[in-house]
C-alpha cells in the first residue's frame, strides 16, 4: 500500500451551490495533512466526503486501493474528532471512549476487562488520566477535545479526521495543543488529515498544507513549498501578507515603470504581471542595482519586528516592509528597497 | 489573473460517476420505518384528536341548518354565550394585568424567594379544575367561611357571576406570565436602561420599550388564557349552580343539553366553542411560524 | 451603591422602577385568588378532625375514585410518553405532507373546551359510534367503563409529551450522530444509546405534566366514562357529588388528598431533573 487515501476527481454540490469541483489529493501513509481555505471554500466538505458522511456527486475516496463507496461507515474505520467535539453527555469519560469498542459486533468486540486497560492506556495517551468517571460537563474545553480524540483512536482508525480541531478554543490553549498534537502524531503515526482556516495552524503543524479556494484545490505543498512558491496569487494572499507591485516581465527581468527591479526570474512569459513580495522579502539596502526609492511614511511595531510604510513613486498603495535590524529609519527619510524573494503572475 | 498557476493535476484524473450506493444519508432510518411511524403518528392523533374533532361538526349538522341555528339562537343558548364572553372579557384582562406585573418583577430584577413565587404563579396548572371551583365554594358558599358574612350584607358570589370569575381567573392565573417571563428575561434590561439613561420616564419605557418588545408573546399568552376562559368547564361548574339563563356559560349549557339528550343542540352549541378553538390554533400557529424565534427562543432558558 | 444593598439584602439593586409595584400586584392578586382560597381548602379538610379524615380517605369509594384517578393518569401518561416521543421524533425528523398542519392540530387539546371533547369523545367510542361500533363485534366496550376514562385522560394530556420532548430532538440531530455511526454503531445502538438519553429528562417532565393534567381532569372524562361508583368514576367526580350533597368536609378531605398526591410526585420528579440537570450540564 504505497497511497492511505486517495481523492479522484471529486465533484460535490449542495443544490445552487458548488462546494467541490473536480478535487484531486493523494494522502501517503502517516502523513499529517492540512486542509486549509477561508469558509465556503469546501475544506469541511471534503473532509466529510472522506469519512463517507457525505456522498460524491463524481469521483471517488480510496483507502489503499479499496472503493470506499464498497465500505459501510463502520468498516471505514475513521477516526473523527469534531469541532464540536460531539461528545456523549450522558455517558462517561470511560464510556465515550469506550463507545466504538461496544459497538463492534459480538465476535470482534474486546472483552469488558480489556476495554478498560484500552481506556486506561488511550487517557495515558491523551495524558488525561483517571477522568474516566467524569461527564463531559465537567471537562474543560481542551479536555473535551483530547477525550474526543481518544475516543476516535480507541476504533484504531485507519485515518483520523479533525474538523477544526482548534477552533473551539482559546488562543492560549490553542498553541499548547498544537505542539501537543504535532507530538501525538510523531509517536502513533496516523494518517491525519485536519481541516482549519488558520494559515499559522496549517503551516506549523502540517507536513503538506491543502489550499482550497472556492471548491477547488488551487495548491499542495510543503509548507515551504506553499509559502515561498505560492502557484496562485490566492494562495499567495492566504497564507500571509504581501505587497502586490503591477509590472511588465521582459526576458527573466521585472520591471516597474521601466525600472528593472527584479531578475533572475524562471517564468518567461514576458507580459504585464503582478509581483508578490512579502513584508519579510524586503530590505533597505544602499544605492545597488535593482532598488527602489521611496519615503519611510510610517513606522509601526508588529509584535517582534517593526513594519516601515514606503511610498514608492507609480505605486498608488504603500510598500509594506519588515525591518530586521535594530536600526531604524526616520519618518521622511529618502530610503532604497530591495526585492530579495518574490512571486510573479502574469495579468494578462 | 492565475494563468501562472500550476497546472491541475486532478483535470487528468478520470472522474468516474459515482453510484449512489447508499439509499439514505447518516442519521435516518429506512423509508419503510419511516413510514411506519408517520403512519402510527397520524393514527393515535385521528384516533384520539381528529375524529373527536370531525364529529362535533358532524353532529352539529346531523339535524339540518335550521334545527343548528335554533339551537343556537334560543335564548338559553343566546344567554350563555353572552355570559362566557362577559366572563372572559373581565378575567382576561385581570390576568394581563397581573401577568404583566409578574413578569415585570420576575424577569427584571433579582430578589429572594424568585423561584418559589414562579412555582406558585404555576400552581393552578396542577391542581384540578374542579378543586379550583371547590376552594370558592368553601370560601364563599352559603356553608363557607364568609358565607352567613356574604349573606348578611346582600353579596352573592357562588352561583352568581362573581364567582364565575374567580374560578375562571384561578384556572388561568399562569398563561400570561407564563408565556411573558421567559421572553422578557431572555431580552435583558439593557434597553430599558438606556431608554432610563436617556431621561425617559418609567412609564413611558414600560409602554414603548417593554411592551412593544413583547407584544408577541403577550399575544400569544392572551390567545391561550382566553382560550380556557372560554372554555373551563369543572371550575365554573362548580361554582355556577346552572341556573339557565343566569349562571350558565357554553360548556355549561352544552352539558346539560347533552344530559337531557338533546344531542344535536349539544354538539350545535359545541361548534361554536370548536371554531374557537379552531381560530385559536390557527393564530397560535400563524405566531409559532412568524414570530417563532422570539417565542421559541424565550421558553429554552 | 453597596451600602445600600446590604440595608435591603433581600434584592438585587437595579436602576429599573417598579419592583415594589409589580410585585404587589402580583403577590396580592396571587393570595386573593390563589392562596387564600387554597388555605380555605386545607383548614376545611383539616377542621375535619383525624378520624373523619381517614373514614373519608379510607372509604372504599374514596379509595376507588382515587385509584381510578391515579392509575387511570399514570397509564394515560405513560401512553403519550410511547406515541408522544414517536410523533415528536417524525415531526422533527422526517417530511411528509401536512407536516405543519399536524403539528398544530397536536395543541388541539390545550385549546379545545374539556366538555366539547368530552361529548365528542363519548360518542366517537359509543357502541354505536365511528369508532365504538368497530370495536364491539370483538367485545370491547370503550366509552361508560374505566377504558373510556383512560380515552379521555390520553386525550388531555397528547401535547405535553410532545411539546417537551420536540426542541430536546430537535438540538440533538447532527454531530453525535454522526461520530456513533463514524465509531461503528448501528443505527438502533445510535438511537438507544446517544439520540435517546439526552431526550429522557424532557420526556420525565413530559410524562409529569401530563399526568398532573389527567389526574384532576373532569370535563373531558364525566361524558365517557359511565360515571358508575367503584368502577368509573373518578375523584373529581366524587369531589362534585360530595359537594352537591353539601358535604364540605368529604369534598375538602378528598382534594387535599388528590394535592398532596400530586404535589409528591412533582417534587419527585423535580429532585430527580435536578439531579440529572447537574451533572450532564450542557455541552
Amino acid at each position: 500500500m504505497t497511497v492511505a487515501v486517495s481523492i479522484e476527481g471529486i465533484d460535490k454540490r449542495f443544490q445552487a451551490f458548488q462546494a467541490l469541483r473536480s478535487v484531486s489529493l493523494d494522502i501517503q501513509p502517516g502523513e499529517f495533512v492540512a486542509l486549509l481555505g477561508p469558509s465556503g471554500s469546501g475544506k469541511t466538505t471534503l473532509l466529510r466526503l472522506i469519512a463517507g458522511l457525505e456522498q460524491a456527486d463524481a469521483g471517488r475516496v480510496l483507502f489503499g486501493d479499496v472503493d470506499t463507496r464498497d465500505l459501510s461507515l463502520r468498516d471505514r474505520r475513521i477516526g473523527f474528532v469534531f469541532q464540536h467535539y460531539a461528545l456523549f453527555k450522558t455517558m462517561t469519560v470511560a464510556e465515550n471512549i469506550a463507545f466504538g469498542l461496544r459497538s463492534r459486533p459480538r465476535a470482534e468486540r474486546p472483552d469488558g476487562a480489556e476495554i478498560k486497560r484500552r481506556v486506561e492506556a488511550l487517557l495515558e495517551l491523551v495524558q488525561l488520566p483517571g477522568l474516566e468517571r467524569r461527564y463531559p460537563s465537567q471537562l474543560s474545553g481542551g479536555q473535551r477535545q483530547r477525550i474526543a480524540l481518544a475516543r476516535a483512536l480507541a476504533i484504531e482508525p485507519q485515518v483520523l479526521l479533525l474538523d477544526e480541531p482548534f477552533g473551539a478554543l482559546d488562543a492560549r490553549i490553542r498553541k499548547d495543543l498544537r505542539a501537543w498534537l504535532r507530538d501525538l502524531h510523531s509517536r502513533t503515526g496516523h494518517t491525519t488529515v485536519f481541516v482549519t482556516h488558520d494559515q499559522e495552524e496549517a503551516l506549523e503543524l502540517a507536513d503538506r498544507v491543502a489550499i482550497l479556494h472556492e471548491g477547488r484545490l488551487e495548491q499542495v505543498g510543503t509548507p515551504d513549498d506553499v509559502y515561498d512558491h505560492p502557484a496562485t496569487p490566492f494562495v499567495c494572499e492566504f497564507l500571509g501578507e504581501a505587497n502586490r507591485l503591477p509590472v511588465k516581465i521582459v526576458g527573466s527581468q521585472a520591471f516597474l515603470d521601466d525600472r528593472p527591479v527584479l531578475g533572475g526570474l524562471t517564468q518567461n512569459q514576458g507580459g504585464p504581471a503582478a509581483l508578490y513580495v512579502r513584508p519579510h522579502h524586503l530590505k533597505l539596502v544602499d544605492d545597488v542595482p535593482l532598488s527602489i526609492p521611496g519615503i519611510v511614511e510610517e513606522l509601526r511595531r508588529t509584535g517582534p519586528l517593526r513594519r516601515a510604510e514606503i511610498a514608492v513613486s507609480g505605486l498608488a498603495k504603500r510598500l509594506d516592509l519588515d525591518l530586521t535590524s535594530q536600526v531604524a529609519p526616520a519618518i521622511g527619510e529618502r530610503v532604497r528597497v530591495k526585492i530579495t524573494h518574490a512571486t510573479a503572475f502574469a495579468t494578462a | 489573473m492565475s494563468e501562472a498557476a500550476l497546472p491541475r493535476r486532478d483535470a487528468t484524473v478520470p472522474a468516474k460517476a459515482a453510484k449512489p450506493r447508499r439509499a439514505r444519508p447518516i442519521g435516518s432510518e429506512s423509508r419503510l420505518v419511516q413510514i411506519l411511524l408517520i403512519a402510527v403518528s397520524l393514527g393515535f392523533l385521528l384516533l384520539f384528536l381528529l375524529l373527536p374533532l370531525i364529529s362535533v361538526f358532524v353532529e352539529a349538522g346531523a339535524r339540518g341548518w335550521s334545527a343548528y341555528r335554533a339551537a343556537i339562537t334560543e335564548p338559553d343558548a343566546v344567554a350563555a354565550i353572552r355570559l362566557t364572553l362577559l366572563v372572559a372579557s373581565i378575567a382576561v384582562p385581570f390576568n394581563v394585568v397581573v401577568g404583566v406585573a409578574a413578569a415585570w418583577a420576575i424577569a427584571k430584577f433579582e430578589f429572594r424567594g424568585k423561584n418559589l413565587l414562579i412555582s406558585l404563579i404555576d400552581l393552578p396548572f396542577s391542581v384540578s379544575p374542579v378543586i379550583s371551583g371547590l376552594v370558592y365554594v368553601l370560601l364563599f358558599g352559603a356553608q363557607g367561611y364568609l358565607g352567613p358574612f356574604l349573606k348578611a350584607n346582600g353579596i352573592e358570589i357562588i352561583f352568581a357571576l362573581p364567582g364565575l370569575v374567580l374560578a375562571t381567573v384561578f384556572v388561568t392565573f399562569p398563561f400570561v406570565a407564563r408565556e411573558l417571563i421567559p421572553h422578557m428575561q431572555s431580552l435583558g434590561s439593557t434597553d430599558e436602561e438606556a431608554a432610563l439613561t436617556l431621561g425617559a420616564s418609567p412609564w413611558r419605557v414600560f409602554f414603548s420599550i417593554t411592551l412593544p418588545n413583547v407584544k408577541w408573546s403577550l399575544f400569544y399568552g392572551v390567545l391561550l388564557c382566553n382560550a380556557r376562559a372560554m372554555g373551563e368547564f369543572g371550575a365554573v361548574a362548580v361554582v355556577s349552580g346552572r341556573i339557565r339563563g343566569l349562571t350558565n356559560t357554553m360548556p355549561l349549557h352544552v352539558e346539560i343539553l347533552y344530559n337531557e339528550y338533546m344531542s344535536a343542540a349539544a354538539f350545535a352549541v359545541a361548534s361554536l366553542l370548536a371554531g374557537l378553538t379552531l381560530v385559536t390554533l390557527a393564530l397560535k400557529s400563524l405566531l409559532e411560524w412568524r414570530y417563532g424565534d422570539a417565542i421559541a427562543a424565550a421558553r429554552h432558558h | 451603591m453597596t451600602a445600600s444593598t446590604a440595608s435591603s439584602g433581600w434584592r438585587q439593586p437595579s436602576i429599573l422602577p417598579g419592583l415594589g409595584l409589580s410585585l404587589g400586584i402580583t403577590l396580592t392578586a396571587l393570595s386573593l385568588v390563589v392562596l387564600i382560597p387554597l388555605a380555605a381548602l386545607f383548614i376545611k379538610a383539616a377542621s375535619a378532625g383525624p378520624a373523619e379524615i381517614w373514614a373519608i380517605a379510607t372509604s372504599p369509594r374514596t379509595l376507588a375514585a382515587l385509584r381510578l384517578s391515579f392509575l387511570g393518569a399514570l397509564l394515560a401518561a405513560a401512553v403519550n410518553a410511547v406515541f408522544g416521543l414517536i410523533l415528536a421524533w417524525v415531526l422533527v425528523r422526517y417530511d411528509f405532507p401536512g407536516k405543519r398542519l399536524v403539528d398544530a392540530a397536536v395543541d388541539l387539546p390545550f385549546a379545545l373546551p374539556t366538555a366539547v371533547a368530552g361529548i365528542a369523545l363519548a360518542a366517537i367510542y359509543a357502541p354505536n359510534g365511528w369508532v365504538g361500533a368497530l370495536l364491539a363485534p370483538y367485545g370491547i366496550k370503550v366509552a361508560y367503563t374505566p377504558l373510556g376514562v383512560m380515552v379521555a385522560l390520553i386525550f388531555v394530556g397528547l401535547p405535553f409529551v410532545v411539546r417537551m420532548v420536540q426542541p430536546v430532538l430537535e438540538e440533538s440531530q447532527g454531530d453525535i450522530e454522526e461520530a456513533a455511526a463514524l465509531l461503528g454503531a448501528s443505527r438502533l445502538r445510535t438511537i438507544f444509546k446517544v439520540i435517546l438519553p439526552p431526550v429522557l429528562p424532557a420526556l420525565l417532565t413530559g410524562f409529569v405534566l401530563a399526568f398532573a393534567r389527567a389526574v384532576g381532569e373532569y370535563g373531558s372524562v364525566i361524558f365517557i366514562a359511565g360515571n358508575v361508583p367503584m368502577l368509573s368514576e373518578i375523584a373529581p367526580l366524587l369531589i362534585v357529588i360530595k359537594l352537591e350533597q353539601f358535604d364540605y368536609a368529604g369534598a375538602a378531605v378528598i382534594a387535599t388528598l388528590m394535592l398532596l398526591m400530586s404535589f409528591a410526585l412533582i417534587l419527585l420528579v423535580n429532585l430527580i431533573q435536578a439531579r440529572t440537570r447537574k451533572r450532564l450540564g450542557d455541552v
